[in-house]
This record gives structure tokens, sequence and C-alpha cells, in this order.
């Protein structure tokens, strides 16, 4: 009973910090619908600089003091980004700002190591709260008892803010309607940053918060945002309740995993996130998503049509040169070109779901690396040869496809997004628990070509027929009927519906065949690497692809490929200096800005403005 | 014909003009060495490493090089992403015209590099990856590796708790590869020491995300006489922050893999663990007598104005390693320099390491001690080195574990 109690405390005392930034995410997204991926980078930001606070401010006041400025600190912080990055982008497609958040992310790595360093940071113990507590004969943390007995109280002002004051009444209208408060003459872009700030202030307390429990590391960012996300999505993205509630469940539920069920660790989290959504899709205490019912954001997208002759010859001479580089190029240029090409065919398969689906899929990486190990487990236990272990990969990321696709078309948006995120996330745990037979974050070594593909010039011709072959394929697709039926579903579907379209199943059939593109790119992955890690199946690498759709355009047909052979060679080609993640962030940034359609798309534009492009129907 | 003699001429003129200065610039040119890290990912490692590198590439060209010529390396980032790794190391050997690849201190690229080492017959040595499965269940002709791997620093530890009365012990690992690697190879050995001992608990925290309060509850209530830790890094400041507040060390035998490395002793400041039996590196412990360990911890101080990190003695010995490897070959080409590998001996601040024929690791071995507080600061004391060609397991059983050969 002793023992229980103290574990439940426990779990309590952990929610504490989880809750604070949790509730920063959902306040942010609830207002202003930006996925904030950089959110963990306030956490940390708040974490460092309560650290620094704490050796200039003495005893508990200064503890105390500090922990407070850290949330003001990073709150301003927050301020800076939403005026510099977000607002020139508030007017691009739904859910396009996520990508300067991505920058964001990768600004704040290199900065935090430039100031702080490499090493990690212990952080300082509270003043007066250093010993323990007996309670029923079990040890408890002084701090852990503060930290329960604050959360509440942060619970309280922010539930006092939101429903008893006037900035509050305008929070919650412009949640529920924001072109409304809009219309009512409420400033919106103040209020935007007024969240903005009140989110970053609390990832950043939270950060400082947790700093007598651990310290300052530069993995904390990624570390802390898969947890958060899960938190807001089980308690209803936007609801603080909700938020606060999840965050106890997580944490307590992890605190008895981690003793009766000690392997759990990894998936734990994930399970209860699918358990919520599959009976309610939109979390605990979560309403309907509004956002989008009162058409798209930015102008309509522009019909798509057959290619003219002169694009369709553009792209038979640009297959040509890709052709030449094996002849023109190093044997270097034909590898970088293989993985390009690879990672264009993962990204165009991600964009074709995206861009003509409307679904947007925070996991596309479970197909990839998916189909990587579906060919590399049959070469390894079956020698199977390398031609059919490639037809293999896409119909094992395909079924899996399929599987993970009903139960995620269950939800839609922002909770669609998460399921997929959490699907890849137990494929993942799955190869990385289960040693036995994916080798764990061993990997599956040896994977190689078949003898007449294993020189790099013969295997780069192969990619490029296949990719190329397949990014067709995908374009063919969305000009079929399939690819019409598709945009109905995404545009109208309650319309789509009535005239006789069975969107979900169309939708389902969309989710299967972009995992299985994902597959053919995944397999052809791991022979050209001859290994495969549970890398691939990360969350990083569905990021990787939803940025570079992103970058190159959704409203567009070639925006897949174009962002991922952009940004696979703009990074080759950065990685080689000191501070490339600086480089890199601020080039996306940047890009973000000058460019809220996506390469594609505004280039489209610049094309149609300076009279190159004459009638936009003409492109693509 | 007249034409064909142009073109023959013209040519000739060309791989003569090409070929020359190449020939000429043997003398001098450097040698260059591809290295592969995580320079952004695992900054607080890879840069001491780095700066290993260096001070014995100084050394190595003020005493005029290898074979004559300047030996260099090309440093290069991967992210800590295995197919990144891939695309390097192709460019490193073909484009840059690096004679072989070294780095990695993630297992899993350096895994990844080794598949790559045998696919392509280039030379590669694995520095730091830890896992066993680089020489042995992975391990191929071309692949060497420095470092005592997971198995046999886990040796010593058993070795060390054999010698102990606790009879019940409780794990925790970080849950994946190593940690469990580490534990396997930890139960085997100790069970085959001591056949008495019984596992009570077995704790997996996820990597880098330790619930350490909940870790902290559950080791207490296995009522374990000594726990065998594997956790490093933050994990490892919130397992012993939470232990030490819980109070779960009190009367236990800690056994701490890696934990008196300065790497991660260092950022517990006064809270590191006291009484702990450790594997690290004592660099502030060196007497005259250790005088090899004493010039590099005097001599690296004296460069960087820091203090050594067990990744500076590792990137030091891994230019030794080459360098040796490279004069013992006689020459840049692969095939050569990796049958100097085999059997090579290195003179290093440790004493002089082998490349073992057998499966291409080397015998570096590991300081095993006990932790104690020495000025607001965790050190090692009493502590020994131990030859890693002793805990190696017998040459019958490593040719069962390494299919390859």
């Amino acid at each position: 009973m002793g023992l229980f109690l103290a574990q439940l405390l426990t779990g309590l005392a952990n929610a504490g910090a989880l809750f604070m930034v949790a509730s920063g995410l959902s306040l942010i997204f609830g207002v202003t619908r930006i996925v904030n991926f950089a959110h963990g980078s306030f956490y940390m930001l708040g974490a460092y600089v309560g650290y620094t606070l704490m050796q200039v401010l003495p005893g508990a006041v200064g503890f105390w003091g500090a922990i407070l400025l850290a949330g003001i600190i990073v709150g301003l912080i927050g301020v800076i980004v939403e005026i510099c990055v977000l607002r020139p982008v508030y007017s691009a497609p739904e859910l396009f700002q996520l990508v300067a958040t991505f920058g964001v992310i990768l600004v704040i790595q290199d900065l935090t190591l430039m100031i702080w360093g490499a090493e990690d940071l212990l952080g300082p113990r509270a003043p007066g709260l250093k010993g323990i507590v007996r309670i029923m004969d079990e040890p408890v943390p002084q701090y852990d008892l503060a930290l329960i007995a604050i959360t509440p109280f942060v619970a309280l002002g922010l539930w006092y803010l939101i429903t008893k004051t006037r900035v509050g009444i305008l929070v919650r209208a412009a949640t529920q309607d924001r072109e409304m408060v809009g219309a009512l003459g409420v400033n919106q872009s103040w209020l935007f940053t007024g969240v903005f700030f009140l989110g970053c202030a609390l990832a950043g307390l939270g950060g400082a918060v947790q700093l007598p429990k651990g310290g300052a590391d530069l993995l904390m960012d990624f570390n802390i945002l898969t947890s958060v996300f899960v938190v807001v999505v089980i308690g209803g993205m936007g609801s603080l309740p909700g938020a606060y509630l999840a965050a106890v469940i997580i944490s307590v539920l992890n605190v008895f995993g981690v003793s009766y069920i000690p392997q759990s660790t990894l998936v734990l989290m994930f399970l209860v996130m699918v358990v919520v959504l599959i009976f309610r899709p939109f979390g605990l205490f979560g309403k309907e998503e509004v956002a989008g019912e009162h058409g798209q954001v930015g102008e309509p997208e522009r019909p798509i049509k057959p290619a003219g002759l002169s694009v369709r010859l553009l792209v038979a001479a640009g297959l040509l040169l890709l052709g030449l580089i094996p002849i023109l190029g190093s044997n270097f240029a034909e590898v970088l070109a293989t993985d390009i090409l690879i990672f264009c065919l993962f990204a165009a398969s991600l964009h074709f779901m995206l861009g003509q689906g409307g679904l947007v899929s925070f996991g596309h990486a479970a197909f990839f690396g998916g189909g990587a190990y579906v060919a590399a487990l049959f070469v390894t236990y079956a020698d199977t040869p390398m031609e059919l272990a490639l037809i293999l990969a896409p119909l094992g990321a395909g079924l899996a496809a399929v599987l993970i696709g009903w139960v995620c078309l269950r939800s839609t948006g922002v909770y669609f997004a998460m399921l997929t995120l959490a699907f890849a996330q137990l494929l993942w745990s799955l190869v990385f628990q289960w040693g036995d037979i994916t080798g764990g974050d061993d990997g599956l070594v040896n994977i190689w070509p078949s003898a007449w593909a294993s020189s790099n010039t013969v295997f780069f011709y192969l990619s490029l027929v296949i990719c190329a072959g397949g990014i067709l394929l995908l374009r063919h697709a969305a000009h079929s009927p399939f690819g019409y039926a598709l945009r109905a579903a995404r545009d109208s579907s309650r319309q789509a519906e009535a005239m006789g379209i069975n969107t979900k199943r169309i939708q389902w059939v969309a989710f299967a065949f972009a995992g299985a593109m994902a597959g053919v790119a995944g397999g052809l992955f791991v022979f050209s690497k001859g290994s495969v890690f549970p890398n691939e199946l990360e969350i990083a690498r569905s990021f990787d692809a939803l940025i570079v759709v992103f970058l190159g355009g959704v409203k567009t047909l070639s925006g897949g490929w174009v962002g991922g052979a952009s940004f696979e060679a703009t990074k080759d080609y950065l990685t080689r200096f000191e501070y490339w993640r600086l480089a890199l962030g601020l080039l996306i940034i940047g890009v973000v800005i000058l460019a809220p359609e996506g390469i594609v798309g505004s280039l489209r534009k610049l094309g149609e403005r300076m009279g190159v492009l004459t009638n936009a129907e003409d492109k693509r | 014909m007249q034409r064909k003699t142009f073109l023959k001429g013209l040519i000739g003129a060309a791989l003569l003009s090409g070929t020359a200065p190449l020939a000429f610039a043997q003398e001098g040119e450097p040698i260059k060495i591809g290295e592969i890290n995580h320079y952004k990912r695992m900054a607080a490692f890879a840069e001491p490493y780095k700066k290993g590198i260096e001070l014995a590439l100084e050394e190595i060209n003020a005493e005029g090089g290898v074979l004559g010529r300047p030996l260099e390396f090309i440093f290069r980032d991967d992210q800590g992403d295995p197919g990144e790794a891939i695309k390097i190391a192709e460019e490193l050997m073909t484009r840059d015209g690096a004679v072989m690849l070294t780095g990695s201190i993630l297992s899993n690229v350096g895994l990844a590099i080794a598949s790559l080492a045998g696919e392509k017959k280039w030379v590669y040595l694995a520095a730091e990856p830890l896992a066993d499965a680089v020489t042995w269940s992975a391990g191929n002709p071309y692949t060497f590796r420095l470092r005592a791997s997971t198995y046999m620093q886990a040796a010593m530890l058993a070795e060390a708790a054999a010698q102990t009365d606790a009879v019940r012990y409780a794990t925790i690992a970080p849950n994946y590869a190593y940690g469990k690697d580490a534990v396997a190879a930890f139960k085997e050995v100790l069970t085959r020491l001591k056949p008495e001992v019984e596992f009570v608990a077995e704790q997996w925290p996820a990597l880098f995300k330790i619930d350490s309060g909940a870790e902290v509850q559950a080791l207490e209530r296995a009522k374990p006489d000594a726990i065998y830790n594997v956790t490093f890094g933050t994990d490892l400041a919130k397992f012993v922050r939470d232990g030490n507040t819980r109070g779960l060390f009190q009367d236990r035998t800690v056994f701490g893999l890696l934990s008196g490395e300065p790497e991660y002793l260092e950022p517990l400041g006064a809270e590191a663990p006291e009484g702990w039996i450790v594997t690290g590196y004592p660099w502030y412990d060196f007497s005259e007598e250790d005088a090899a360990n004493k010039t590099f911890v005097d001599s690296y101080v004296a460069k960087w104005d820091e203090t050594p990190k067990i990744g500076s003695l590792v990137g030091y010995m891994t230019a030794e390693s080459i360098a040796a490897a490279i004069e013992k070959a006689g020459s840049t080409e692969t095939e050569a320099i990796r049958t100097s590998f085999e059997g090579l001996p290195v003179d290093t601040p440790v004493g002089e390491i082998t490349y073992r024929e057998i499966d291409n690791q080397a015998t570096m071995g590991a300081f095993v001690g006990t932790t104690a507080l020495e000025d607001g600061q965790g050190v090692m004391v009493d502590w020994t080195y131990l030859d890693g060609a002793d805990y190696l397991p017998s040459d019958e059983e490593v040719k069962k574990l390494r299919p390859s050969e």
C-alpha cells in the first residue's frame, strides 16, 4: 500500500512539467492552429536559461525567481519567433507553418550548443527541498511534493485566465472561430502573439521546473516532443483540463509500467493514445475540429491537367541529363544521385497522399522503413534475391498501410496525423525491441544488391528507372478517375459522398497506395546502403518527408520530388560546415517566408508575374 | 591515319601531364584518412575524440609523418544517421582520396560502415563503437575495432562482482542493443564465476528518457544486494540523483559500466556516486610509474587547455594505430593496410596493444576502480588497468561467434 501510494506520487510529480509544456502547445494550437514542432526547443531553452539564472541568483528566492524569469524570457523569445517567422506565413496553406517551426528547431539547437556548450548540465537542487519525507515508510522526495502542489496552481491560474478574464474570452472565441473574432474587430495579430508568449512561457517554465529532477542537455527538445504531442492529443487539442488529465494518466501509467512491465518503456504511451483515439477520436475533452470548414486558407487550388508538350519535353530532357550522370560525373555523383532519387520517391508518395488526398501523415516513415525491413528480413532469413525482395517490399509496406490506414482513417485532421505517428512509433518499437529477429538497433547488415547490380553505376540506373517510374506513376494516378475522386473527398467530403463516392474507401486506397510507393523507396534504400536500422522508422524520418513536401509546395503536382531533391542536395552541401544546422534552419525559414506556396508554387507565380508563363493552366 | 596518331599523341600528352605531377606529389602529398562521426548529435563525446586525433597527428607529422608523407584526417559529420554515414564513406573513399575509414561512436553507424567496408573491400577501423557484433557476429576481414567491447568491459565488472558477497542482483540498462548486450554479458560471466547468484530485477528505461523516480522504486522493491548499472549520460545523472535522494544505494554495492569515464562522471560534480565499482579513465591519478599515460595527459592539457576524456584517449590511439598500420604496410593499398592490421602491435599510452588476428579486435583494456569524491568532484580510486586480452572468450568460442571467417 505504501509503495503503491509512493508510486502514485512519483507519477503525479512527473506530470507537472509535462502538463506545463503540453498546455502551452495545446493553447497555441487551439488559437493559432499552428502545430508547433519547436515547442520542445522552448522547453530546452527554459532549462538552459533557468540553469544559468540559478547560478547567478542566490538562495530559495533566487531559485524560484529563476524559474519564473526563465518562463518569461522564453516567452519573449517565443514572441520574437512569432513576429519574425510565423506572422509572415499565417496566410499560407494549413499546416505550412510547421515547416517554419522545424527551421526554428534547427536554429535553436545550434545556438544552444554555441552558447552553453556540449556538456550536459546537472540541474541544481531546490534550496530547502533536498531531502525526503517518509510517507507510510516510503521515501518521497520533498521536491516531488512541491511539484505536486505547484502544478494545480498553474492549472488553476490558467483556468482562471481562460474562463474569467476578457483575454481568456477572446482566446476561447478564437479557438472556436477565429475568423469571427477578427470580424468583430479584435486585433488577431496581437492575440496570436500573446497566446504564443503564454504558450512558450509555459514550455520554458516546464523546462526550468524540472531542473532539480534532471538537468539541461541538447537532446531534450526532441525527447519531450513526442510525449507532449501524445498528452495534447489524448487530452484533446486545445483543452486545458484534458491536457492535465492526460499528463497525469500518462505519467502515472508510466510509473506502474516501469515497475511491472519494465520492457514497456518504449511503447506504453503510444498504446494508450491509440486506445483513447479509437474510442474517442477527438481525445478525452476535445471537440470535433472546425478548422478548414470555412474553406481552405489561402487561394484555392488550381485544377490539374495533363502536362503539355513543352513540359513533357522538359521532363524528358531532365531524365536524359540524369541518365548522363555516370558519364559526366564521378562515382560519388552516382551515389548522391541514387540517395536523392530514393528520397524523392519517398517524398512524392507522401505528397500524393497529402496533396491529392489532404491526408496529413506524421508517420510516413512507417512504410519507408517498413518496406526496407521487409526486404532486409527476406534477404536475411530466406536468402531472397534482390529482384524479388524489391517486389516484396512494397507489398509488405502496402499491407501495413492497409491495416494502419483502416484504424487511422477513423479520425481526421491532426488526430489522424497523430494516429499515424503513433503507429509509426509502435512499428519502430516492435523492430527495436524484437532483437532476435530484427537485430534491434544493431539492425540487419550485409544486404547488398545482386551481382549484376552491385556496381554503383548499374544501381544508379536501376534506381533512376524505378524512382522516376514511381514518381510518374503517382502523377498518373492523380490524373486518373481515382485521383479526381480523391480530390473530391479532400475538398468536400459531403458533396463527394452525395455524388456516390465512398470517400473513406477512396482515402483508404490512397493511403495504401502511398504506403506501397514508400515501400518501393524503402526497398531500394536497403540495397543502396547494404544495411537497415530502426532509424529508418523514426519520427525524424517522417518529419523529413513532411518538411520537403511542404517546402516543395503542397498545392502543386511536382512539389514532392522538387522539395526532396532541393532539400537533400542542400543538406549534403551544408553538412560540410561546422554550424550547418543553423544555416539549414535559417534557409528553411527564409524559403518559408519568401515562398509561402512552396518552391514550385512560388516559382510558378513568379513565372506568371514575369510573363514567362502566360497562363497558369499551361504549367504542370 | 594521321588523325588517329594525332589523337593518340594528344591522349599520351594528357596522360603524361596527368600522371607526372601525381607521381611527383606522392612524396609530399598527405595520406588522407576518412573520419565519420556524430559531431553535432553527440558533440560532448565527439569533440574530445577529435582533439585526441589532432594531438596525435601533430606529433606524428612533427616526426616526419608516415612513409615520409604527412598524415591527414578528413572529418565529416553524419548526423548520427547510418544511411548518411554510408554516403559520406563513399565520398571519402572515391572522391576525396582517403585510403581507409575510421570513426563513429554509435554502434549502429559503426555496423553500417563495417558492412560497407566488407562489401567494397575498404579498411575500416571502428574506434569507439562498443557493440560485440562489430567484430563478432557481423564482423568481416576489413573491419577492425580498437576499444574494449561491451563484452570485455562487462566481464571485467563481473569478475569484480564475483569477489563480493552479493548474491541478489538487479540490473538497470537502457533499452537498446548496447544495454542488452551489457546485461547479457555480465550475467553470463558472473553466473559462470559464481553460480549461486540470482538476478531479481531487470529494468529497461528508454535511452535518454529515464523515469528515474519510478526506476528507483522498482529496483528498491526487488531488495537486491547489488545493482549493475549500464545507464549513462543524462539517464545516469537522473538515476544517481533519485537513487541518492531515496537511499537506493545505501548498503548496496553498485557496479557501473563506463560510469567512471570523465564524460559521465564530470557532469555529476559533487553528486557523483561514492563506492561504485566502475570502468572509466582516471587521467588525474597517473604517477611517474605510468609514464606513457602521464605524458599523454600532459601533452593533451598543454595543447587544448582542458582535461582529457576517455574519448580523447581513444582518438589519440586511433591515429596512432592507423599510423602504425600504414607504416608497417609500407604502402597505402587497401590489401596491404588490411594485412598489416592483422596482428599489429601498437605502442600506446596504456601500453602495447595488439590487433588480434583471430577477430580483428584490439586488446585495449579498461581501467577498473572505485568511485570517490575529492574536492567536490567524482574520481576513481584504487584503480587498476586490466588488459583486454584476458577478458575475451577462448579462441574456439570466438571462431563460433565470428561466422565470416
